[in-house]
């Protein structure tokens, strides 16, 4: 019998808009039901970073890199906000979606494509990660930040970096094949990144290896450009930077699609 | 009952489909046909490849060989065309529990691209399909199990499909419930909707169902009208004869040296086609045949 299996991955009609639209429909009629967890938490964390890492340390280091310590940390949780509110639900919520809710199944047998359910999932976390990205500057603006313009730049930041991470959670839980798998990436990954991204201490003070090394930490580029919005840009730096982070956002977006595309279609 | 000749033009059509998994072949060379305004009934025993022929269907599988076609549409290519059109109502309930039977329809009427200005009339249409109007904003995890099925089958009916797909509809419901989707599938019949649902249910595919395709390790075995199956394959009357597993062999190999074909049901043996056979039968009770007689013979398979 003659194979008449036509190559996969070749669709009528890609990224249409009305498909994407349906899966954010979703996505923003669950939410209502919700946000108000997502919001009490996204607010109170930060909160308790700042209260705890700016009193706390604050009290034995007043200044690092140049900046108040307080103000440090406030500009640099931004990027630990970004990665709590995309990341992690991306991770959980899609293997949630796939596996235990077979929400994924329904959306797939309507008119709708495995590249254009991960982009519109990724794009309302990321989206989300642009909102609450943003609430560890409020809380820091209250503490006693000085308001700048540049920090209008604060909400595209996260909002670029969120994609990234929204996309690299999706694609991990694609690969996953239990929930449990994610331990390991949460400490061998996220941990270290989260660690060494300046938030807390600038890179400056690291061996020069991991200061090489804190140039491939998307979240390290996260945490500078929010600084810079905050208290001045960095120039052709700071593009390089916002560079870095689409870049890996794209790889990421493809990367997850392949993952998912392998776990929901056979 | 229709003419299941009449029907010219196929929503669904399978040549030779083959879907394997690993060493498995979970389809092996299906061919299916389901004319436009019928209802088949894809009958088989669990594992016989059912779900993977629905999955087939939306190219949430893709065949390894073959050639699959869904209202016109050449699948995987012009799968989403064809998904369009197809409402699917799936074996494990897939709804999102903390929104409400409204919020359910709505949502979906965005993933089928329901129009604007159609919209709220296709939510209506599919609260009063679900006969779920009075629950609309009640939250999907307080519906009962019913209720829930049939928002599922709603749900598949909010953008007017051409073609429903329905994996095992009632599994799992007590016979009420089970009663109440038959009529609701039989009404969708009626309308003239083009009607594929995979059941292990005997009744199910003999009320519902214009033809059916009976279904073991991947493969059609048998199709046809349910009446027309059992006249061809199992006769008219039967013969159920019970007693101890000794006689039962006994009367088996009685049954098979005189032409009879016979089946085991249990604690009982059935000797098939009897009809007109008063002299060579064996004595027992004697009852018309069915669908399940046909099962069993083609399947080997018992019913649970």
């Amino acid at each position: 019998m003659a194979v008449t299996t036509p190559p996969r991955g070749r669709r009528l009609g890609r990224l249409e808009r009305p498909a994407m639209t349906g899966v954010l429909v979703r996505e923003i009629t669950n939410f209502s039901s919700y946000w108000r967890s997502v919001t009490f938490s996204s607010t109170v964390e930060p909160t308790f970073y700042l209260l705890a890492f700016g009193f706390g340390f604050g009290a034995l280091v007043s200044r690092v890199g140049g900046y108040d310590y307080v103000e440090f940390v406030g500009t640099g949780t931004v990027a630990t906000a970004v990665l709590f509110s995309s990341a992690f639900p991306a991770m959980f919520g899609t293997f949630i979606k796939y596996q235990f809710q077979r929400t994924y199944d329904a959306i797939l047998a309507a008119p709708v494509d495995t590249e254009e359910l991960v982009t519109a999932e990724a794009l309302w976390v990321a989206a989300r990660a642009g909102v609450y990205g943003n609430v560890p500057l409020l809380v820091a603006l209250v503490f006693g930040l000085d308001p700048a313009w540049g920090m209008l730049a604060v909400p595209l930041i996260a909002f670029v970096a969120g994609f990234g991470w929204a996309c690299f959670g999706i694609a991990i839980a694609g690969f996953a094949s239990s929930i449990e798998n994610f331990s390991y990436v949460i400490s061998a990954v996220l941990t270290p990144l989260f660690l060494v991204a300046g938030t807390f201490f600038p890179l400056s003070e690291l061996p020069r290896w991991a200061q090489i090394a804190g140039n491939f930490n998307p979240l390290h580029h996260c945490v500078e450009l929010v600084r810079h919005a905050a208290f001045g840009s960095d120039g052709w730096i700071d593009l390089a930077r916002l560079g870095a982070l689409v870049l890996f956002g794209l790889v990421m977006w493809r990367i997850a699609i392949h993952a998912m595309t392998r776990k929901l279609v056979d | 009952m229709r003419d299941w000749h009449a029907g010219t033009v196929n929503a669904i059509r399978l040549r030779g489909v083959v879907k394997r998994y690993g060493s498995i072949t979970a389809v092996n060379g299906l061919d299916l046909d389901v004319p436009e305004g019928t209802c088949v009934g894809l009958l088989g025993p669990n594992g016989a490849g059912k779900s993977t022929t629905m999955r087939l269907l939306t190219a949430q599988s893709i065949a390894d060989e073959g050639e699959i076609e869904v209202l016109g549409f050449r699948l995987p290519e012009e799968s989403k065309q064809a998904r369009a059109q197809c409402g699917v109502a799936p074996q494990l309930d897939n709804l999102d529990v903390t929104l409400t039977v409204e919020q359910n329809l709505r949502v979906f009427s965005y993933l089928y691209r329901v129009g604007r200005a159609e919209r709220r009339d296709a939510i209506e249409r599919a609260l009063g399909i679900a006969n779920l109007a009075d629950r609309r904003d009640t939250r999907v995890d307080k519906l009962s199990g019913g209720m829930r099925r049939r928002l599922l089958i709603a749900r598949s009916l909010v953008h007017r499909p051409r073609l429903l797909l329905l994996d095992e509809p009632t599994v799992g419901l007590d016979p009420q419930v089970r009663q109440e989707l038959w009529a609701l599938i039989d009404a969708l019949r009626a309308e003239g909707t083009t009607i594929l649902m995979s059941t292990h249910y005997i009744e199910e595919a003999q009320r519902l169902a214009d033809t059916v395709l009976i279904m073991a390790h991947g493969s059609a075995v048998a199709a046809g009208p349910p009446a027309a199956l059992v006249a061809e394959h199992a006769g008219l009357e039967a013969v159920e004869v019970y007693g101890s597993p000794e006689k039962l062999a006994e009367v088996e190999a009685a049954a098979a040296a005189a032409g009879f074909r016979a089946r085991r049901t249990g604690t009982s043996i059935s000797v098939l086609g009897v009809e007109g056979a008063d002299g060579r039968a064996p004595a027992g009770e004697r009852r018309p045949t069915n669908l399940e007689d046909v099962f069993v013979l083609l399947t080997g398979e018992e019913i649970a």
